[in-house]
């Protein structure tokens, strides 16, 4: 109670310091801050879900009324790239939890390169969706930035998609109109998407280089561990994204 | 009384004068949505009132002074299930009754009259189905069941009669209703209460009842000479939609002889009754709303026209009971210079280009 | 008041503030700067909440000033809709949200549960930056010219209607709403995982409980509020967007997003204040509150039931009968638990042994006022009234009652309560009571007459209005001059306090809890030794037996 207790009582403590060194202050042990951080990361990955929540729940409303021009809009992704992505995210949540498997097993060289080579899928992923972003951009199919509607007033101006989908019929000036909504959602969707990827490859960046100095060899796994849930997530909100994007007439 | 001021002693008695708790009750449904409102205020009181006595209480027999040593009391089942039944109690006999209200307000009766009201930064207009229309001013018969079929044309307003105890939101791109049966004459307020911009509290009017005897004077005196219904048919000739609906047996577009109200079968299997959501939705995104056997190739007028006049156009499809109206519309318009006309009456000209009018 | 106080200072000749404490373990700008004590954070955010309390505040002052002549007498109507815009969005993000939890909750629950600190220090930093750089954000748009949306930002007026800075006003709630998160995370994963040995879950304070219901509602609700804000945003940059009804989107589309996070937003700012109530109440008539577990359960029922009535802000604009009639029983549903808080609060007066200092007259305040704009509530969930009360003063008035008759003067009762913790020293008492009662006073002339204003039907967010209602907008602005002073006065004292209040000691209220079993200003590490938590809440009784061992010892 009084200053004098304190200071003993601390004195005391202090005299105990036995931890290993990444080991927070707060943290009674090395497994209370294992457990507290994970459960940390379960909770923030909750909230992602939620934040994901609200745009998917405004594109099964948006599809729901006008499917017409979403599924036609639709058309206009590439399946190929799209699958892809796919590929390459399931290989990187693969490479990842080698990762972790790495840092359990204190073998520093394999988990170097494992976050190399989830690093390199993931550049892998930005690019792609480069391109296909890019493409968008060649046929005017950015919302608000000389959107056009050609390609689905009249389908047999874009040649390259009325060959994959010859079913496709012109759709009516209003429903055109509605393929605007679809790739506001789109761009939005991945656009947010892709977001959450470039924060994850940053901090895989910095992970490397802090792994090549052997601070997740030594047992303290959780950092890694944690950041593999969020990247598990990254692929997760992806495999959603794919069908529910490109695959709307696949059925 | 000399030391109050002049100035203050007359807004003093300006406001005793007028002073009221609660607007007047000039409505069928004001009384009953007052009832409810002081039976909560009732509850509110005792409740309130229930609790501060219990402080009050409490505090002076077990103040320190008076009782300094606390008994420790863990809690009571029985209290906590007393306070938690009576209160869902009372919120439940409120929600109820509240409930009943709500769907009274809400669902006009079948005779009511309907005046059409478009909302729109920063005014509302009023359109009577005889062609008059009004600029933040609503008259109104008493007696006689209202309703108003709201629109906002760009942002959320809310239509709020106070007087009458309604208020509905007036939303761009969809079509809301609410009614009323006024029971007294006078001038009530009418507010825009859904703030939509600058001038926002300048959006008011007034609602003014009227004897039976002056409504008619004045839907008489009022009139351009067209009713909505007469500027519909204008619209439907202008905008070409007889085109396809001409009620021709090849017509490319549906007959629209009494379809409103009526049960219609959609091409994409689903059967909808054509109320005038419907016909104001099949006017702006016609794809979505194609009848069973006609092709999808109504243009959208979206853009095209502004709300009064899909509300002209309504009306004007509302009032169609026969094929008969739609061959008079036809005639009407082939023998009006500039239009486009399917097959000419006889002695017609060549048809000019097509020119787009907004009412 | 009678004379009779629970208040046991130590000698002050020979007290002293302890000398190692949180607030001298390190000095300099960057020590406060880069700190991960949980304490010094909360310190920061009370400074900052303050600070944009009283810009909200000066806006409220403008807003009244406005309104005593029914013309747009002091302002334009757009400078009028810019003020009552961003006193909405200061008050509610700047101020109501992180008032309990990120000051006295941030500085408190690592106590209460018997922890060195939060479960993620870093975090709370980054939360207190994000806060900053939201407020900073926030600033920069008044200085810009001010925003005019209302903070409903209701669309499409704040999508393509307006040509005031809505983006960064928007972006910057989006960063504040990131603070709010990473708050609410903290607590949740503290309590979950940092509870000190014998502390279960049925021996945590119930402002433990309290904040815990709030955090879930922050960590589940307020990310929804963050896409729904982005939404606007592209919206507005693109032109395009799924809100507009021209190009095919839905206004009513963002009512529901916009309400799903803004609905249980008004249970996150209210439910830390009920926590400290229970406190209070509990301490100021020396026993354990009564009812402890129903009290604990309907804070998480508030929690659960609040995320599912958001649509009674929607009852006029054209959802169907039947949904209306669903939420309306919802949130009839949602409005019993907090009854039975007050029963409950009320009945831990009885047999108790009772004391009128400040933070208890600010407690009853609460539960008189809470009382009101609770009830006021069911006036609004009621369909068929809500039909004439809604979008009138009279929603102004119920929220007011509920969020400054009730969280403000909880905040104030918390503060107040806490402050010889927070700072070693005790604020003057006879000036502080007075400020209580002048508060009181001040915020029922404010806002009593503006449900009667709604009643008559005098719509909210007008500059301009009838003149028949001037007489009860000038009472209303009445009150808020005497509700200002009633504000300022507590700036005063409790700056003066910092330097000359009486020293406090660790435990002048002679209050059960942990966090009054340590020194005042506590330690950085809070405790000099894990606790060990051997005794229930509010265990009076043991509180006994300590102060007797206390005295055996010394003596």
């Amino acid at each position: 109670m009084s200053d004098s207790t304190a200071i003993a009582n601390g004195a005391a403590a202090e005299a105990q310091h036995e931890h290993p060194p990444y080991q927070r202050h707060h943290f009674a042990s090395v497994e209370q801050q294992a457990d507290t951080t994970n459960f940390a990361m379960w909770l923030f990955l909750l909230t992602e879900v939620m934040f994901f929540g609200g745009l998917f729940t405004a594109y099964l409303i948006m599809r729901n009324w006008y499917y017409p021009a979403f599924v036609e809009a639709s058309h206009q992704l590439n399946i190929g790239w799209g699958t892809a992505n796919t590929g390459v995210l399931i290989i990187s949540s693969f490479t990842m939890a080698m990762g972790v498997w790495s840092a359990e097993m204190r073998r520093k060289g394999l988990l170097v390169l494992f976050l190399s080579l989830t690093f390199i899928l993931g550049l892998a992923f930005l690019g792609i969706k480069t391109i296909e972003y890019h493409e968008k951009w060649e046929k005017h199919h950015i919302p608000g930035l000389h959107y056009s509607e050609q390609s689905f007033l009249n389908p047999a101006s874009d040649p390259e998609v009325h060959k994959l989908y010859p079913g496709d019929q012109p759709l009516a000036p209003d429903m055109a109109a509605k393929t605007e909504l679809y790739f506001f959602l789109y761009f939005a969707m991945t656009g947010m998407h892709a977001l959450h990827m470039i924060i994850g490859i940053t901090i895989l960046g910095y992970m490397i280089y802090r792994a090549r100095a052997g601070a997740y060899t030594t047992g303290h796994v959780t950092y890694v561990e944690n950041f593999g849930l969020y990247w598990h997530f990254v692929d997760i909100i992806w495999i959603f994204l794919f069908p529910l994007l490109y695959l709307i007439s696949r059925h | 009384m000399d030391h109050i001021s002049p100035v203050l002693w007359q807004f003093l008695r300006k406001w005793l004068e007028h002073f009221s708790l609660f607007p007047p009750e000039a409505s069928t449904v004001a009384p009953e949505s007052d009832a409810l409102y002081f039976f909560m205020v009732l509850v509110s009181l005792i409740g309130l009132t229930l609790v501060v006595l219990l402080i009050v209480a409490f505090s002076i027999l077990y103040s320190k002074k008076r009782h300094p040593k606390a008994v420790q009391i863990e809690g009571s089942t029985l209290l906590e299930a007393t306070w938690t039944i009576i209160p869902l109690g009372l919120f439940l006999i409120m929600f109820v009754w509240g409930a009943l209200l709500y769907f009274r307000i809400y669902t006009p009766p079948a005779n009511a009259m309907n005046i059409y009201v478009v909302g729109k930064q920063w005014m509302w207009k009023a359109e009577h189905p005889g062609g008059q229309h009004e600029i933040n001013m609503l008259h109104v018969p008493v007696g006689r069941p209202v309703q108003i079929t709201l629109i906002s044309q760009d942002v959320f307003h809310s239509f709020s009669i106070p007087a009458f105890r309604v208020k509905r939101e007036a939303i761009p791109g969809r079509y809301t209703t609410v009614w009323f049966q006024a029971t007294e004459t006078g001038t009530f307020h009418l507010f825009c209460t859904q703030y939509c911009g600058t001038d926002h509290s300048e959006m008011i009017g007034e609602v003014i009842v009227m004897t039976p005897d002056d409504f008619r004077k004045w839907l008489a005196s009022s009139t351009s000479g067209n009713s909505l219904a007469q500027n519909g048919e204008r619209l439907f000739a202008s905008l070409s939609c007889n085109a396809c609906h001409n009620a021709r047996p090849d017509a490319r577009g549906p007959s629209l002889a009494n379809v409103y109200n009526s049960r219609l079968a959609l091409s994409s299997g689903q059967t909808v009754t054509a109320d005038d959501a419907y016909i104001r939705d099949a006017i702006l995104n016609p794809s979505q709303h194609i009848t069973q056997g006609y092709a999808p190739i109504m243009p959208t007028y979206q853009g095209q026209i502004s709300e009064e006049g899909v509300i002209a156009l309504v009306e004007y499809i509302k009032n169609l009971d026969s094929d008969y109206r739609v061959q008079q519309t036809l005639n009407t318009t082939d023998l009006l210079p500039g239009s486009e006309g399917g097959k000419p009456a006889a002695g017609a000209t060549a048809p000019a280009p097509q020119k787009e009018v907004k009412p | 008041m009678s004379a009779a106080t629970i208040v046991a200072l130590p000698d002050q000749s020979t007290a002293r503030i302890p000398k190692m404490n949180f607030l001298t373990k390190e000095n300099g700008l960057l020590s406060w700067l880069l700190t991960g004590d949980h304490k010094r954070i909360a310190t920061l955010y009370l400074v900052s909440i303050t600070f944009f309390f009283f810009i909200g505040g000066a806006l409220a002052g403008l807003i009244r000033l406005e309104l005593l002549t029914p013309q747009t007498t002091l302002m334009a109507a757009d400078t009028y809709n810019k003020v009552f815009t961003m006193h909405g969005v200061i008050m509610v993000f700047f101020f109501l949200v992180p008032s309990v939890p990120a000051t006295i909750g941030n500085f408190l629950i690592p106590m209460m549960v018997g922890a060195k600190d939060l479960a993620l220090p870093k975090i709370n930093l980054l939360s207190w930056y994000l806060y900053v750089i939201a407020g900073c954000m926030a600033i920069y748009t008044m200085a810009a010219g001010g925003v005019d949306t209302g903070w409903t930002f209701t669309t499409p007026l704040s999508t393509h209607y307006l040509n005031t800075h809505v983006i960064s006003t928007g972006l910057a709630i989006f960063v504040a709403g990131f603070s709010s998160i990473f708050t609410g995370l903290n607590f949740i994963v503290t309590i979950h995982k940092m509870r000190c040995p014998g502390m279960t879950w049925f021996r945590l304070p119930l402002f433990v409980w309290s904040n815990y219901a709030a955090s879930i509602l922050m960590v589940l609700g307020t990310p929804v509020l963050a896409i729904t804000l982005v939404l606007v945003v592209l919206e507005r940059t693109m032109h395009i967007g799924v809100f507009d009804p021209a190009f095919g989107g839905d206004p009513i589309l963002f009512q529901h997003l916009f309400w799903f996070y803004s609905h249980p937003a008004v249970y996150i700012m209210i439910l830390p204040g009920m926590g400290v109530i229970s406190e209070v109440v509990s301490t100021f008539s020396r026993k354990r509150v009564f009812g402890y577990t129903a009290v604990a359960f309907s804070s998480v029922a508030i929690a659960v039931f609040g995320f599912f009535v958001w649509a009674h802000h929607m009852f006029i604009m054209g959802i169907s009968n039947y949904a209306a009639l669903i939420f309306s029983l919802l949130t009839m549903l949602v409005a019993v638990p907090s009854a039975i808080k007050i029963f409950n609060w009320a009945f831990t007066l009885y047999k108790g042994s009772i004391t009128f200092e400040t933070p208890m007259l600010y407690a009853f305040g609460f539960m008189g006022l809470f009382t009101i704009g609770g009830l006021t509530g069911v006036f609004l969930g009621t369909t068929g009234t809500d039909i004439h009360l809604t979008e009138t003063y009279f929603i102004v008035a119920h929220f007011h009652f509920v969020m400054v008759g009730g969280m403000l003067m909880a905040f104030l009762s918390g503060i107040h309560f806490w402050w010889p913790k927070w700072t070693g020293r005790m604020y003057p008492e006879k000036i502080s009571q007075l400020a209580a009662v002048v508060t009181f006073i001040g915020f029922n002339f404010t806002f009593f007459p503006q449900f009667i204003l709604g009643m008559l039907g005098m719509p909210r967010r007008y500059a301009a209005y009838p003149p028949e209602f001037q007489a009860l907008n000038v009472f209303s602005t009445a009150g808020a001059t005497i509700l200002g002073i009633g504000y300022l006065l507590p700036i005063i004292y409790l700056t003066w306090s910092l330097k000359y209040g009486a020293i406090a000691g660790d435990n002048p209220w002679q209050a059960t809890g942990l966090e009054w079993q340590t020194q005042s200003p506590p330690l950085t590490e809070n405790f000099p030794e894990t606790p060990i938590m051997d005794h229930e809440a509010y265990d009076y009784e043991w509180l006994e037996k300590m102060q007797e061992k206390e005295v055996a010892s010394v003596g």
